[in-house]
Protein backbone atom coordinates (compact mmCIF):
# COMPACT_ATOMS: atom_id res chain seq x y z
CA UNK A 1 0.00 0.00 0.00
CA UNK A 2 1.42 3.36 -0.80
CA UNK A 3 1.67 5.94 1.89
CA UNK A 4 -0.32 9.43 1.53
CA UNK A 5 1.13 12.25 3.50
CA UNK A 6 -1.07 14.65 5.00
CA UNK A 7 1.51 17.73 4.90
CA UNK A 8 2.21 17.01 1.22
CA UNK A 9 -1.10 16.57 0.18
CA UNK A 10 -2.13 19.96 1.62
CA UNK A 11 0.63 21.86 0.39
CA UNK A 12 -0.62 21.15 -2.92
CA UNK A 13 -3.46 22.15 -1.87
CA UNK A 14 -2.15 25.74 -1.47
CA UNK A 15 -1.40 25.68 -5.04
CA UNK A 16 -5.26 25.97 -5.84
CA UNK A 17 -5.34 29.94 -6.14
CA UNK A 18 -2.28 29.56 -8.75
CA UNK A 19 -3.78 26.32 -10.79
CA UNK A 20 -6.62 28.34 -11.02
CA UNK A 21 -5.65 31.38 -12.08
CA UNK A 22 -4.07 28.83 -15.00
CA UNK A 23 -7.64 28.02 -16.04
CA UNK A 24 -9.71 30.64 -17.54
CA UNK A 25 -12.05 28.68 -18.61
CA UNK A 26 -13.10 27.00 -15.04
CA UNK A 27 -13.15 30.64 -13.76
CA UNK A 28 -15.39 31.38 -16.32
CA UNK A 29 -17.84 28.52 -15.43
CA UNK A 30 -17.76 29.69 -12.07
CA UNK A 31 -19.08 33.14 -12.64
CA UNK A 32 -22.05 32.68 -10.76
CA UNK A 33 -20.72 30.80 -7.81
CA UNK A 34 -20.05 32.33 -4.40
CA UNK A 35 -19.19 30.19 -1.36
CA UNK A 36 -17.54 29.70 1.51
CA UNK A 37 -16.89 25.94 2.42
CA UNK A 38 -14.29 23.95 4.45
CA UNK A 39 -12.60 21.54 2.89
CA UNK A 40 -10.17 18.87 4.97
CA UNK A 41 -7.04 17.30 3.60
CA UNK A 42 -6.92 14.20 5.75
CA UNK A 43 -6.64 15.92 9.60
CA UNK A 44 -5.46 19.61 8.27
CA UNK A 45 -8.75 21.54 7.84
CA UNK A 46 -9.14 24.63 5.31
CA UNK A 47 -11.14 27.07 5.12
CA UNK A 48 -12.17 28.54 1.19
CA UNK A 49 -13.78 31.17 -0.28
CA UNK A 50 -14.28 31.71 -3.72
CA UNK A 51 -15.92 34.54 -5.12
CA UNK A 52 -17.49 35.18 -8.67
CA UNK A 53 -15.43 31.94 -9.77
CA UNK A 54 -11.97 33.04 -8.02
CA UNK A 55 -10.77 31.97 -4.90
CA UNK A 56 -10.50 34.94 -2.76
CA UNK A 57 -9.51 33.41 0.54
CA UNK A 58 -7.28 29.89 1.12
CA UNK A 59 -6.39 29.68 4.45
CA UNK A 60 -5.17 26.73 6.51
CA UNK A 61 -6.57 25.77 9.76
CA UNK A 62 -7.03 24.61 12.67
CA UNK A 63 -9.96 27.40 13.55
CA UNK A 64 -12.13 28.00 15.94
CA UNK A 65 -15.94 27.80 15.02
CA UNK A 66 -15.23 28.85 11.51
CA UNK A 67 -18.61 28.99 9.55
CA UNK A 68 -19.24 27.68 6.27
CA UNK A 69 -21.90 26.40 3.81
CA UNK A 70 -20.70 22.89 3.10
CA UNK A 71 -17.94 20.96 3.79
CA UNK A 72 -15.56 18.52 1.73
CA UNK A 73 -13.55 15.95 3.48
CA UNK A 74 -11.47 13.23 2.90
CA UNK A 75 -8.81 11.02 4.00
CA UNK A 76 -5.28 11.81 2.35
CA UNK A 77 -5.12 8.56 0.93
CA UNK A 78 -8.70 9.68 -1.44
CA UNK A 79 -6.78 12.66 -2.38
CA UNK A 80 -3.65 11.33 -2.99
CA UNK A 81 -5.28 8.60 -5.21
CA UNK A 82 -7.50 11.29 -6.97
CA UNK A 83 -4.65 13.44 -7.46
CA UNK A 84 -3.18 10.96 -9.70
CA UNK A 85 -2.08 11.76 -13.23
CA UNK A 86 -4.47 8.61 -14.23
CA UNK A 87 -6.55 8.13 -10.73
CA UNK A 88 -7.23 4.47 -10.04
CA UNK A 89 -10.85 2.89 -10.55
CA UNK A 90 -12.89 4.09 -7.25
CA UNK A 91 -10.62 6.96 -6.55
CA UNK A 92 -11.22 8.99 -9.76
CA UNK A 93 -13.88 10.96 -8.83
CA UNK A 94 -15.94 12.59 -5.80
CA UNK A 95 -18.52 10.80 -5.77
CA UNK A 96 -17.00 7.67 -5.99
CA UNK A 97 -15.24 8.14 -3.23
CA UNK A 98 -18.11 9.65 -1.16
CA UNK A 99 -19.88 6.42 -1.93
CA UNK A 100 -16.94 3.86 -0.83
CA UNK A 101 -16.78 6.39 2.38
CA UNK A 102 -13.60 7.58 1.46
CA UNK A 103 -15.06 11.03 1.72
CA UNK A 104 -17.30 13.11 2.98
CA UNK A 105 -20.29 15.93 1.72
CA UNK A 106 -21.95 17.91 5.07
CA UNK A 107 -23.77 21.17 5.49
CA UNK A 108 -26.03 22.89 2.86
CA UNK A 109 -25.41 20.99 0.13
CA UNK A 110 -27.55 23.59 -2.25
CA UNK A 111 -24.81 25.72 -3.64
CA UNK A 112 -22.53 22.43 -3.93
CA UNK A 113 -24.98 20.80 -5.92
CA UNK A 114 -26.06 23.70 -8.33
CA UNK A 115 -22.25 24.52 -9.22
CA UNK A 116 -20.84 20.62 -8.88
CA UNK A 117 -18.99 20.19 -11.58
CA UNK A 118 -17.30 23.31 -11.46
CA UNK A 119 -16.54 22.04 -7.69
CA UNK A 120 -15.74 18.70 -8.63
CA UNK A 121 -13.15 20.68 -11.04
CA UNK A 122 -11.70 23.05 -8.65
CA UNK A 123 -10.76 20.24 -6.01
CA UNK A 124 -9.07 17.82 -8.68
CA UNK A 125 -6.55 21.17 -9.98
CA UNK A 126 -3.83 19.39 -7.56
CA UNK A 127 -3.93 16.71 -9.54
CA UNK A 128 -2.08 19.30 -12.21
CA UNK A 129 1.28 19.24 -9.53
CA UNK A 130 1.03 16.44 -7.45
CA UNK A 131 -0.20 13.03 -5.75
CA UNK A 132 1.27 13.21 -2.87
CA UNK A 133 2.23 9.54 -2.83
CA UNK A 134 5.70 9.63 -0.24
CA UNK B 1 -10.72 20.84 -46.52
CA UNK B 2 -12.50 17.92 -45.66
CA UNK B 3 -15.17 16.52 -48.11
CA UNK B 4 -18.79 16.93 -47.30
CA UNK B 5 -19.31 12.91 -46.38
CA UNK B 6 -23.24 11.36 -45.38
CA UNK B 7 -23.06 8.75 -42.33
CA UNK B 8 -25.41 5.43 -43.10
CA UNK B 9 -27.51 6.27 -40.61
CA UNK B 10 -31.81 7.03 -41.32
CA UNK B 11 -34.02 8.08 -38.53
CA UNK B 12 -37.51 7.96 -38.85
CA UNK B 13 -40.61 7.97 -36.35
CA UNK B 14 -42.54 5.17 -35.51
CA UNK B 15 -46.35 5.48 -34.54
CA UNK B 16 -47.46 2.85 -31.76
CA UNK B 17 -49.42 2.84 -28.97
CA UNK B 18 -47.66 1.91 -25.46
CA UNK B 19 -49.63 1.74 -22.28
CA UNK B 20 -52.42 2.60 -24.26
CA UNK B 21 -51.43 5.94 -25.31
CA UNK B 22 -50.71 7.25 -28.86
CA UNK B 23 -46.81 7.65 -29.32
CA UNK B 24 -44.34 9.02 -31.96
CA UNK B 25 -40.79 6.81 -31.53
CA UNK B 26 -38.36 8.07 -32.90
CA UNK B 27 -35.69 5.56 -34.04
CA UNK B 28 -32.47 5.49 -36.45
CA UNK B 29 -30.92 2.70 -38.20
CA UNK B 30 -27.95 1.38 -40.16
CA UNK B 31 -26.56 -2.00 -41.39
CA UNK B 32 -27.87 -5.37 -42.18
CA UNK B 33 -28.34 -8.70 -40.86
CA UNK B 34 -29.31 -9.80 -37.57
CA UNK B 35 -31.27 -6.96 -35.91
CA UNK B 36 -29.06 -5.68 -32.91
CA UNK B 37 -31.79 -3.18 -30.84
CA UNK B 38 -29.60 -0.76 -28.73
CA UNK B 39 -30.78 0.77 -25.67
CA UNK B 40 -29.77 4.02 -24.20
CA UNK B 41 -28.88 5.26 -20.79
CA UNK B 42 -31.35 6.97 -18.33
CA UNK B 43 -31.79 10.75 -18.94
CA UNK B 44 -29.43 10.50 -22.73
CA UNK B 45 -30.79 9.19 -26.03
CA UNK B 46 -29.92 6.75 -28.87
CA UNK B 47 -27.13 8.55 -30.17
CA UNK B 48 -24.83 6.88 -27.58
CA UNK B 49 -24.53 4.09 -30.28
CA UNK B 50 -23.81 6.43 -33.01
CA UNK B 51 -20.10 5.05 -33.22
CA UNK B 52 -21.47 0.95 -33.60
CA UNK B 53 -24.04 2.38 -36.37
CA UNK B 54 -20.98 3.56 -38.24
CA UNK B 55 -18.65 0.55 -37.73
CA UNK B 56 -18.46 -1.79 -40.84
CA UNK B 57 -17.09 -4.55 -39.00
CA UNK B 58 -20.66 -4.22 -37.18
CA UNK B 59 -23.15 -3.35 -39.61
CA UNK B 60 -21.60 -5.56 -42.44
CA UNK B 61 -23.52 -8.46 -40.20
CA UNK B 62 -26.10 -6.41 -38.11
CA UNK B 63 -28.70 -4.00 -38.46
CA UNK B 64 -28.38 -2.00 -35.71
CA UNK B 65 -31.16 -0.12 -34.32
CA UNK B 66 -32.06 2.43 -31.38
CA UNK B 67 -34.70 4.18 -30.68
CA UNK B 68 -35.49 7.25 -28.48
CA UNK B 69 -37.72 6.46 -25.20
CA UNK B 70 -40.47 8.70 -24.61
CA UNK B 71 -39.53 11.78 -23.33
CA UNK B 72 -35.99 11.26 -24.73
CA UNK B 73 -34.19 12.64 -27.38
CA UNK B 74 -36.80 13.72 -30.12
CA UNK B 75 -39.14 11.19 -29.09
CA UNK B 76 -41.63 13.48 -27.80
CA UNK B 77 -43.82 12.39 -24.19
CA UNK B 78 -47.30 11.86 -24.87
CA UNK B 79 -50.41 13.99 -25.12
CA UNK B 80 -51.27 15.19 -21.48
CA UNK B 81 -47.51 14.97 -20.03
CA UNK B 82 -47.92 18.36 -18.88
CA UNK B 83 -50.16 16.93 -16.01
CA UNK B 84 -48.01 14.32 -14.34
CA UNK B 85 -44.81 13.64 -13.26
CA UNK B 86 -42.38 10.99 -15.98
CA UNK B 87 -41.83 7.99 -14.15
CA UNK B 88 -40.30 4.72 -16.10
CA UNK B 89 -41.51 1.41 -14.51
CA UNK B 90 -40.43 -1.95 -15.27
CA UNK B 91 -43.84 -2.77 -16.77
CA UNK B 92 -44.25 -0.03 -19.16
CA UNK B 93 -40.35 -0.21 -20.30
CA UNK B 94 -40.38 -3.93 -21.27
CA UNK B 95 -43.45 -3.07 -23.31
CA UNK B 96 -41.69 -0.52 -25.18
CA UNK B 97 -38.98 -2.79 -26.22
CA UNK B 98 -41.18 -5.54 -27.23
CA UNK B 99 -43.49 -3.16 -29.09
CA UNK B 100 -40.64 -1.54 -31.01
CA UNK B 101 -39.41 -4.96 -31.92
CA UNK B 102 -42.85 -6.14 -33.03
CA UNK B 103 -43.58 -3.01 -34.78
CA UNK B 104 -40.41 -3.40 -36.83
CA UNK B 105 -41.01 -7.22 -37.60
CA UNK B 106 -37.67 -7.94 -36.04
CA UNK B 107 -36.56 -11.76 -36.23
CA UNK B 108 -35.03 -12.70 -33.20
CA UNK B 109 -33.28 -9.34 -32.12
CA UNK B 110 -30.15 -9.24 -30.30
CA UNK B 111 -31.13 -6.49 -27.48
CA UNK B 112 -28.36 -4.81 -26.12
CA UNK B 113 -29.17 -1.95 -23.61
CA UNK B 114 -26.60 0.29 -21.10
CA UNK B 115 -27.36 1.43 -17.32
CA UNK B 116 -31.04 1.14 -17.24
CA UNK B 117 -31.22 -0.61 -20.65
CA UNK B 118 -28.28 -2.97 -18.83
CA UNK B 119 -30.84 -3.65 -15.69
CA UNK B 120 -34.22 -3.75 -18.43
CA UNK B 121 -32.25 -6.73 -20.06
CA UNK B 122 -32.04 -8.86 -17.45
CA UNK B 123 -36.17 -8.25 -17.35
CA UNK B 124 -36.51 -9.38 -20.26
CA UNK B 125 -34.46 -12.78 -19.69
CA UNK B 126 -36.75 -12.90 -17.09
CA UNK B 127 -39.67 -12.42 -18.85
CA UNK B 128 -39.52 -12.77 -22.59
CA UNK B 129 -36.08 -14.82 -23.39
CA UNK B 130 -37.17 -16.72 -26.41
CA UNK B 131 -37.82 -13.72 -28.44
CA UNK B 132 -34.56 -12.79 -28.86
CA UNK B 133 -31.52 -14.69 -30.01
CA UNK B 134 -28.84 -13.25 -26.94
CA UNK B 135 -29.09 -10.31 -24.83
CA UNK B 136 -26.12 -7.71 -23.41
CA UNK B 137 -26.14 -5.86 -20.63
CA UNK B 138 -23.72 -3.08 -20.75
CA UNK B 139 -23.00 -1.52 -17.26
CA UNK B 140 -25.84 -3.96 -15.64
CA UNK B 141 -26.70 -5.09 -12.55
CA UNK B 142 -29.95 -6.29 -10.55
CA UNK B 143 -29.50 -3.66 -8.08
CA UNK B 144 -27.23 -1.10 -6.84
CA UNK B 145 -26.53 1.49 -4.28
CA UNK B 146 -27.51 4.86 -4.69
CA UNK B 147 -25.17 7.24 -4.00
CA UNK B 148 -27.33 10.53 -4.50
CA UNK B 149 -30.17 12.34 -4.00
CA UNK B 150 -32.66 12.05 -7.19
CA UNK B 151 -34.36 15.12 -5.56
CA UNK B 152 -31.31 17.33 -6.48
CA UNK B 153 -32.22 16.82 -10.09
CA UNK B 154 -35.16 18.64 -11.13
CA UNK B 155 -35.95 21.95 -8.92
CA UNK B 156 -36.13 25.05 -10.55
CA UNK B 157 -33.06 26.10 -8.28
CA UNK B 158 -30.82 23.92 -9.34
CA UNK B 159 -30.15 23.70 -13.33
CA UNK B 160 -30.77 20.04 -14.23
CA UNK B 161 -28.86 19.51 -17.47
CA UNK B 162 -26.06 20.64 -15.47
CA UNK B 163 -26.34 19.01 -12.67
CA UNK B 164 -27.19 15.62 -13.88
CA UNK B 165 -24.14 15.85 -16.30
CA UNK B 166 -22.08 16.66 -13.23
CA UNK B 167 -22.99 13.67 -11.32
CA UNK B 168 -22.67 11.00 -14.70
CA UNK B 169 -19.28 13.03 -15.29
CA UNK B 170 -17.22 11.10 -12.71
CA UNK B 171 -18.73 7.78 -14.13
CA UNK B 172 -16.57 8.33 -17.32
CA UNK B 173 -13.32 6.51 -17.01
CA UNK B 174 -9.98 9.16 -17.15
CA UNK B 175 -8.60 7.96 -20.05
CA UNK B 176 -11.52 8.26 -22.50
CA UNK B 177 -10.98 10.98 -25.26
CA UNK B 178 -12.15 14.40 -24.11
CA UNK B 179 -14.17 14.81 -27.19
CA UNK B 180 -16.31 11.64 -26.54
CA UNK B 181 -16.52 12.83 -22.72
CA UNK B 182 -18.18 15.85 -23.25
CA UNK B 183 -20.48 14.92 -26.53
CA UNK B 184 -21.44 11.84 -24.03
CA UNK B 185 -22.29 14.39 -20.97
CA UNK B 186 -23.58 17.02 -23.53
CA UNK B 187 -26.88 14.75 -23.87
CA UNK B 188 -27.25 14.76 -20.48
CA UNK B 189 -27.12 18.80 -20.37
CA UNK B 190 -29.97 18.03 -23.08
CA UNK B 191 -32.33 16.08 -21.46
CA UNK B 192 -36.20 17.84 -20.44
CA UNK B 193 -36.60 18.78 -17.12
CA UNK B 194 -37.37 15.49 -14.87
CA UNK B 195 -36.68 12.95 -17.05
CA UNK B 196 -32.77 11.48 -15.67
CA UNK B 197 -35.27 11.25 -12.46
CA UNK B 198 -38.01 9.37 -14.23
CA UNK B 199 -36.01 6.74 -15.44
CA UNK B 200 -33.82 6.35 -11.84
CA UNK B 201 -37.46 5.49 -10.45
CA UNK B 202 -37.20 2.76 -12.64
CA UNK B 203 -33.53 2.28 -11.60
CA UNK B 204 -33.74 2.48 -7.72
CA UNK B 205 -37.70 2.18 -6.74
CA UNK B 206 -39.29 -0.28 -9.46
CA UNK B 207 -36.74 -2.23 -11.04
CA UNK B 208 -34.89 -3.96 -8.16
CA UNK B 209 -34.42 -7.26 -9.75
CA UNK B 210 -32.70 -9.11 -6.18
CA UNK B 211 -33.93 -13.00 -6.05
CA UNK B 212 -35.51 -12.44 -9.70
CA UNK B 213 -32.74 -12.96 -12.05
CA UNK B 214 -31.77 -16.58 -10.92
CA UNK B 215 -35.12 -17.69 -12.93
CA UNK B 216 -32.62 -16.39 -16.42
CA UNK B 217 -32.20 -19.43 -18.49
CA UNK B 218 -29.40 -18.72 -20.54
CA UNK B 219 -29.72 -21.74 -22.71
CA UNK B 220 -32.81 -20.33 -24.34
CA UNK B 221 -31.67 -16.97 -24.60
CA UNK B 222 -27.42 -15.89 -24.05
CA UNK B 223 -26.42 -13.42 -21.73
CA UNK B 224 -23.32 -11.66 -21.70
CA UNK B 225 -22.56 -8.76 -19.13
CA UNK B 226 -19.77 -6.09 -19.81
CA UNK B 227 -19.20 -3.24 -17.17
CA UNK B 228 -16.14 -0.64 -17.16
CA UNK B 229 -14.16 -0.78 -14.29
CA UNK B 230 -14.47 2.48 -13.93
CA UNK B 231 -18.22 2.51 -13.39
CA UNK B 232 -18.87 2.91 -9.63
CA UNK B 233 -22.78 3.10 -9.85
CA UNK B 234 -22.87 -0.51 -11.54
CA UNK B 235 -19.40 -1.53 -10.41
CA UNK B 236 -17.82 -4.21 -12.08
CA UNK B 237 -18.53 -6.11 -8.56
CA UNK B 238 -21.93 -5.61 -8.94
CA UNK B 239 -22.20 -7.58 -12.23
CA UNK B 240 -19.78 -9.96 -11.21
CA UNK B 241 -22.85 -10.83 -7.97
CA UNK B 242 -25.79 -10.57 -10.31
CA UNK B 243 -23.94 -12.94 -12.58
CA UNK B 244 -23.39 -15.46 -9.76
CA UNK B 245 -26.71 -16.03 -9.87
CA UNK B 246 -27.40 -16.66 -13.36
CA UNK B 247 -26.03 -19.89 -14.48
CA UNK B 248 -24.41 -19.72 -17.91
CA UNK B 249 -24.18 -15.74 -17.71
CA UNK B 250 -20.93 -13.92 -19.56
CA UNK B 251 -19.05 -11.43 -17.80
CA UNK B 252 -15.83 -8.85 -18.94
CA UNK B 253 -15.52 -6.54 -16.72
CA UNK B 254 -13.91 -3.66 -19.75
CA UNK B 255 -10.23 -2.05 -18.59
CA UNK B 256 -10.64 1.71 -19.15
CA UNK B 257 -14.02 2.26 -19.20
CA UNK B 258 -16.58 3.84 -17.13
CA UNK B 259 -20.37 3.77 -17.50
CA UNK B 260 -21.10 4.81 -20.71
CA UNK B 261 -18.65 2.42 -22.89
CA UNK B 262 -20.21 3.06 -26.31
CA UNK B 263 -20.18 6.69 -26.51
CA UNK B 264 -17.19 7.65 -23.95
CA UNK B 265 -14.49 5.54 -25.47
CA UNK B 266 -16.04 3.94 -28.49
CA UNK B 267 -13.13 2.64 -29.61
CA UNK B 268 -12.00 1.17 -26.72
CA UNK B 269 -15.50 -0.90 -26.79
CA UNK B 270 -15.27 -2.52 -29.47
CA UNK B 271 -12.34 -4.52 -28.61
CA UNK B 272 -14.89 -5.80 -25.97
CA UNK B 273 -18.01 -6.11 -28.00
CA UNK B 274 -16.76 -6.73 -31.68
CA UNK B 275 -15.60 -10.60 -30.31
CA UNK B 276 -19.47 -10.89 -28.17
CA UNK B 277 -21.81 -9.90 -31.58
CA UNK B 278 -18.75 -12.18 -33.57
CA UNK B 279 -19.90 -14.98 -30.99
CA UNK B 280 -23.54 -14.46 -31.45
CA UNK B 281 -23.26 -14.39 -34.92
CA UNK B 282 -22.07 -17.87 -35.39
CA UNK B 283 -23.91 -19.39 -32.55
CA UNK B 284 -21.01 -19.41 -30.11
Amino acid sequence: MDSFDDAKLAAAFEQLPALLERDPNLIHRGAFFDARFAVGIGAIPFDVIVTAGRVSLLERGPFVMRPWRFAVRASAEAWGRLWQPTPEPGWHDLSALAKRGYATLEGDLHPLMANLQYVKDLLALPRRIAGGRS
Amino acid sequence: MTAATLEPITGRYLRLELSGRPHRVYFEEAGQGIPLVCLHTAGADGRQFRHLMVDADITRHFRVLTFDMPWHGKSSPPEGFENEEYRLTTAGYTEMIVAFCRALALDRPVVMGCSIGGRIVLNLAIEHAAMFRALIGLEAADFQEPWYDTEWLNRPDVHGGEICAALVSGLIAPQSPEAARHETLWMYKQSGPGVFKGDLYFYRVDGDLRGKVGAIDTGTCPLYLLTGEYDFSCSPADTERTARNIKGAQVTVMRELGHFPMSENPAQFRRYILPVLEKIRTGG
